[in-house]
């Protein structure tokens, strides 16, 4: 929808109503750009910039002498608590979250939208509905039931490796993050899924039935193949948000090598010994924003839809 | 004994019923169409002899074999969807071996049978693509060619011609109808469309609300409606129906139709239906086709019963083949249909001959004809 | 008939039944199968879990959980905790704080998010370079978000040293050192983030409307102005629901941006219930006071999200 404009009326400077208006919409609308760029600049600038230049500069002006040092230092060298070996590790442990994570929970996702909307069965609304409600629930409170479930399940682990030399991954907290992230992340994934398949022609699966197909084969067969922009959606909207938490890494990962990238980065940030280096800072930062950022400039509108999925129900 | 039999057939679901009981069969060879308002468990009905639905009650048997619990790709069905639900990820060859390739028939037999079929649908040329690539007309054939490549005991088709345009859909109709007298299959087709019903059936079942209305050939549905709906639903224009009552003495009834501002008509009736002289004097529903109300001159010859009447016309519609004259008779838009160069002109009165031979009756609290 | 069906029962095929039904039984409850674990899933780890979270707030568990049920203390606790104004409580701060974030928050997003499409609506050239700009934020983490502004609003380094810098040093902007402030801080941040996103909510919604709708009212003779303000905006009224739901979601889940934006603020002024919560049950060794606190949280969201959800999955009649 777009408003037709209305006939330019001269106006007795020359200029007409409809060019100065036209200004200040643009004039706006710069204004705001420039508001949601800021901070990203003033952080892309700190982090190329030495600690002088930062306390004797201008935060806005561009970096006199560029230098790439605290970013290598940010990602190799800066102390996380007491540890000194930069971020980089917490990076690879995010990474080894994230990836189980998404992959598991769209694929669950993916079956359960079909099962939800081609294989329905009495109750099917209150099945969707009460896993629909795990995504808004505040994870406060399922976060002390969890942690004491991981806790006996650690413990369970010593046993089990005491036993067989094996943890079978008890009491690993990036396992622990995957198991959490898939758990509370169903909810969602199967809410795109089943909206997709909703929409998804049920004659398709008919005309399967009556070729003969089965319901593994149907799924593989005919579903997972016209499913490609919905998997996109989730994939990138599991992967923007499980990179991103904070809470439940904090609560079962907060301390110790297994930390993922969010929290690493708070202590980076908040570390109080020594003198703070801003640019490091600003240079871990970017490190963490990078990878949902370069998802997002790389497909930007599957983002956006899967946003826009999360929010619209139904 | 038939080679489709259903009996009894009832589906519930939760609390509503759907089907409520029907009785159905179908010689080897026929085409049975399912027909009715939406909502009047056709479709239902289809899916339920496709084994796609759960049945509550009741038995389908083809050719001699119960159906009712083995799954649609054990029935030796095929079946022709609305949206053609031709797989998008598939070329149309895969399109029309998938179902072969789910019993793990050989490459080679498979292509072997699609190329009969591309032949015989005159589909080579599209094999290949993707069915996003193909037009209407070609997505409705590669669907026929992916039932007709199972060769089954019985075809089902579930409102096939309903998302074409209106002289694409005549086309399809009358390869359908080729294709059936060709390969002798035994078809059930559903369509809302009646022209579809009347030129397509053997056999015609009218459905409404989850029951069958009147099951019999084209011919009988049209020319002897059991009830008010059929005749309401079959036939465009519609069928006539003039509230009026029924006059005149014992051996010679006539039927009364009231008009605005001048006297009734009286039509004597000359073999008036028996059921007929207990409504003397009371009102009745009279029902007369459009084709049966015409212009003296246009009148079927050697039909027995005419009756003429002055009619005053209010609104003259040409059609090119026809003209229709409307009229208002009994509080009710009357339509004749005229000769195509009949010359008449709207707010006069001309003569209008009522074949009274095709003439039915109804009574108008249960509905049903009387006869 | 009859005697023709048992006939054809008694063909050897039919000897072969009894197994064929039983896999059969088992095609028809696959799809069950195939739901169950994640159906079980959620109902332990969410429903079991919110049980037990419940059960722990009567409880005195301090460190560790304890299952001895002592009442509800913990309710009481926190009951007088919210009349406890001078000197706040913890409590007192997190719920004020919570009122005025939620709604700021909330508010500002809305009108944003609706001022903006409405302006990108307006046959903007150059659209596709500026929706992404207003979006990006929503790609961030809180954690990213709360450091960028942290840095941006020190007095130190910020804005405020740098208005110095170009000459006007009697500009003063210390909320996030202040502690009746440093919430509004979270505010502005919480609002850069989203308020994006909310704008390509409402843009969708914009673009949804029929054309003809517009060209109609525009034939009435109605001004730029009332065309919004009596058509467009009461047609977008699902976007605003949806929007809200989004927001006060997100608002009562805050907890990210608290702690890196203001590290909880001078002596916990910034705190959300969420923090609270989190800090009573971890740091300070209150377990069923942060469980009662996470209760109350889970009520608050219950009572916005289940009417809306009812709604929206209530079988549409045909």
């Amino acid at each position: 929808m777009s408003v037709i404009a209305t006939p330019a009326r001269q106006s007795t400077g020359g200029i007409s109503a409809r060019t100065v208006n036209r200004i200040v919409i643009y004039g706006l609308l710069a204004l705001f750009a420039l508001f949601y760029l800021m901070p990203l600049f003033v952080m892309l600038v700190t982090s190329f910039k030495t600690m002088d230049e930062i306390q004797n500069g201008n935060m806005l002006a561009l970096p006199q002498a560029p230098t790439f040092e605290p970013w290598l230092k940010a990602w190799g060298e800066t102390c996380v608590g007491l540890t000194c070996a930069g971020i980089k590790g917490y990076f690879w442990n995010s990474i080894k979250m994230v990836v189980p994570a998404v992959l598991i929970s769209t694929l669950l996702g993916a079956l359960n939208g079909y099962v939800l909307t081609k294989w329905r069965f009495r109750g099917h609304t209150l099945v969707f509905g009460l896993m629909l409600f795990a995504c808004f629930i505040p994870f406060q409170s399922v976060l002390l039931p969890m942690a004491t479930i991981l806790g006996s399940l650690g413990r369970f682990g010593v046993t089990l490796r005491n036993a067989t030399g094996f943890s079978f991954g008890l009491g690993n907290p990036t396992v622990n993050l995957v198991f959490v992230h898939v758990v509370y992340g169903l909810g969602f994934t199967t809410l795109f899924f089943r909206n997709y398949y909703e929409a998804f022609p049920t004659e398709l699966v008919k005309a399967a039935q009556v070729d003969g197909a089965s319901f593994f084969q149907i799924f593989r067969r005919i579903m997972l193949p016209n499913s490609m922009p919905i998997f996109v959606v989730t994939v990138i909207y599991q992967f923007t948000n499980i990179w991103n938490d904070f809470l439940f890494a904090s609560a079962y990962a907060g301390t110790g090598d297994a930390m993922p990238m969010t929290v690493a980065l708070n202590n980076v940030v908040n570390t109080s010994t020594g003198v703070v280096e801003y640019n490091v800072n600003m240079a871990a930062a970017m490190i963490a924003a990078l990878p949902t950022l370069l998802v997002y400039v790389v497909a930007g509108r599957y983002f956006v839809r899967g946003l826009m999925a999360g929010a619209v129900k139904g | 004994m038939a080679f489709l039999e259903i009996d009894g057939l009832r589906k519930q679901f939760g609390s509503v019923e759907i089907l409520k009981g029907i009785d159905l069969d179908l010689e080897k060879g026929g085409f049975l169409v399912l027909v009715g308002p939406s909502g009047c468990g056709k479709s239902t009905l289809l899916n339920t002899i496709a084994g796609l639905e759960t049945i509550t009650e009741g038995e389908i048997r083809v050719d001699g074999r119960t159906i009712n619990d083995l799954h649609p790709s054990k029935r030796d069905i095929a079946m022709v969807f609305q949206s053609y639900a031709l797989y998008p990820n598939m070329t149309v060859a895969g399109n029309i071996a998938f179902g072969m390739e789910m019993r793990g028939v050989p490459a080679q037999e498979r292509q072997k049978a699609i190329d009969k079929v591309a032949k015989v649908l005159q589909i080579g040329h599209l094999l290949q693509r993707k069915p996003s690539q193909l037009s209407g007309g070609q997505r409705q054939r590669v669907a026929m060619g992916r039932a007709l490549v199972r060769d089954p005991k019985l075809f089902l088709f579930d409102e096939p011609l309903s998302n074409l345009d209106a002289k694409l859909r005549v086309d399809m109709r009358i390869e359908i109808k080729r294709l059936h007298a060709t390969t002798g299959t035994t078809i059930v087709y559903v369509t809302h469309d009646q022209i579809e019903a009347m030129t397509l059936a053997t056999k015609i079942a009218v459905m409404r609300d989850g029951e069958v209305q009147q099951f019999g050939t084209p011919a009988e549905i049209y020319n002897n409606p059991t009830n008010l709906f059929v005749a309401d639903f079959m036939g465009s224009p519609a069928m006539n129906l003039i509230p009026a009552t029924i006059g005149g003495n014992g051996n010679a009834l006539s039927v009364v139709l009231q008009r605005e501002a001048r006297e009734p008509i009286s039509l004597p009736l000359a073999d008036a239906p028996t059921g007929l002289s207990a409504f003397h004097s009371k009102p009745i529903i009279f029902g007369v086709r459009p084709e049966a109300l015409t212009d003296p001159e246009g009148a079927e010859r050697n039909a027995s019963n005419i009756a003429t009447a002055d009619c005053h016309i209010e609104v003259v519609e040409p059609a090119g083949s026809d003209t229709y004259a409307v009229t208002n008779l009994g509080g009710k838009a009357v339509v004749a249909r005229l000769r195509a160069d009949a010359n008449i002109q709207p707010g006069t009165s001309t003569p209008l001959a009522f074949n009274l031979t095709k003439a039915v009756f109804f009574d108008p609290a249960t509905e049903n004809r009387i006869l | 008939m009859t005697t023709v069906t048992t006939q054809i029962k008694l063909t050897p095929e039919h000897g072969a039944r009894p197994i064929a039904s039983m896999r059969s039984r088992l095609q028809d409850a696959l799809p069950k199968i195939v739901l169950a674990p994640s159906f079980a899933i959620t109902i332990v780890f969410v429903y079991g879990f919110i049980l037990w979270t419940v059960y722990l707030s009567f409880t005195n568990s301090k460190t560790f959980p304890s299952y001895a049920l002592t009442g509800p203390r913990a309710y009481q606790r926190l009951w007088r905790w919210t009349f406890e104004s001078d000197p706040p409580s913890s409590w007192y701060t997190s719920i004020i704080n919570m009122g005025i974030f939620g709604f700021l928050y909330i508010f500002i997003c809305l009108a944003l998010g609706l001022f903006l499409a409405i302006l990108l609506d307006q046959k903007i050239r150059g659209e596709g370079m500026l929706r992404p700009i207003y979006l990006y934020p929503m790609a961030l983490s809180f954690i990213v978000t709360g450091v960028a502004w942290k840095w941006f609003l020190d007095p130190g380094l910020g804005l405020e040293q740098t208005l110095h810098q170009w000459g006007w040093t009697s500009f003063h902007f210390d909320w996030i050192k202040n502690k009746d402030f440093v919430i509004y801080t979270v505010v502005i941040a919480g609002v850069w983030q989203a308020s994006g996103f909310i704008m390509a909510m409402f843009l969708a919604g914009l673009r949804g409307i029929d054309g003809e709708i517009m060209k109609a009212a525009q034939i009435d003779g109605a001004t730029t102005f009332q065309l919004y303000r009596r058509i467009v905006i009461p047609l977008l009224r699902p976007i605003f629901l949806s929007a809200f739901i989004v927001l006060a979601h997100l608002a009562i889940k805050s907890y990210d941006l608290v702690v890196a934006l203001t590290s909880g603020g001078p002596g916990g002024s910034a705190w959300l219930p969420s923090n609270f919560m989190y800090e009573y049950t971890f740091k300070r060794n209150e377990m069923a006071v942060g469980s009662a606190s996470a209760v109350i949280m889970l009520m608050t969201i219950t009572a916005i999200i289940v009417p809306y959800l009812y709604s929206e999955l209530r079988e549409k009649p045909r």
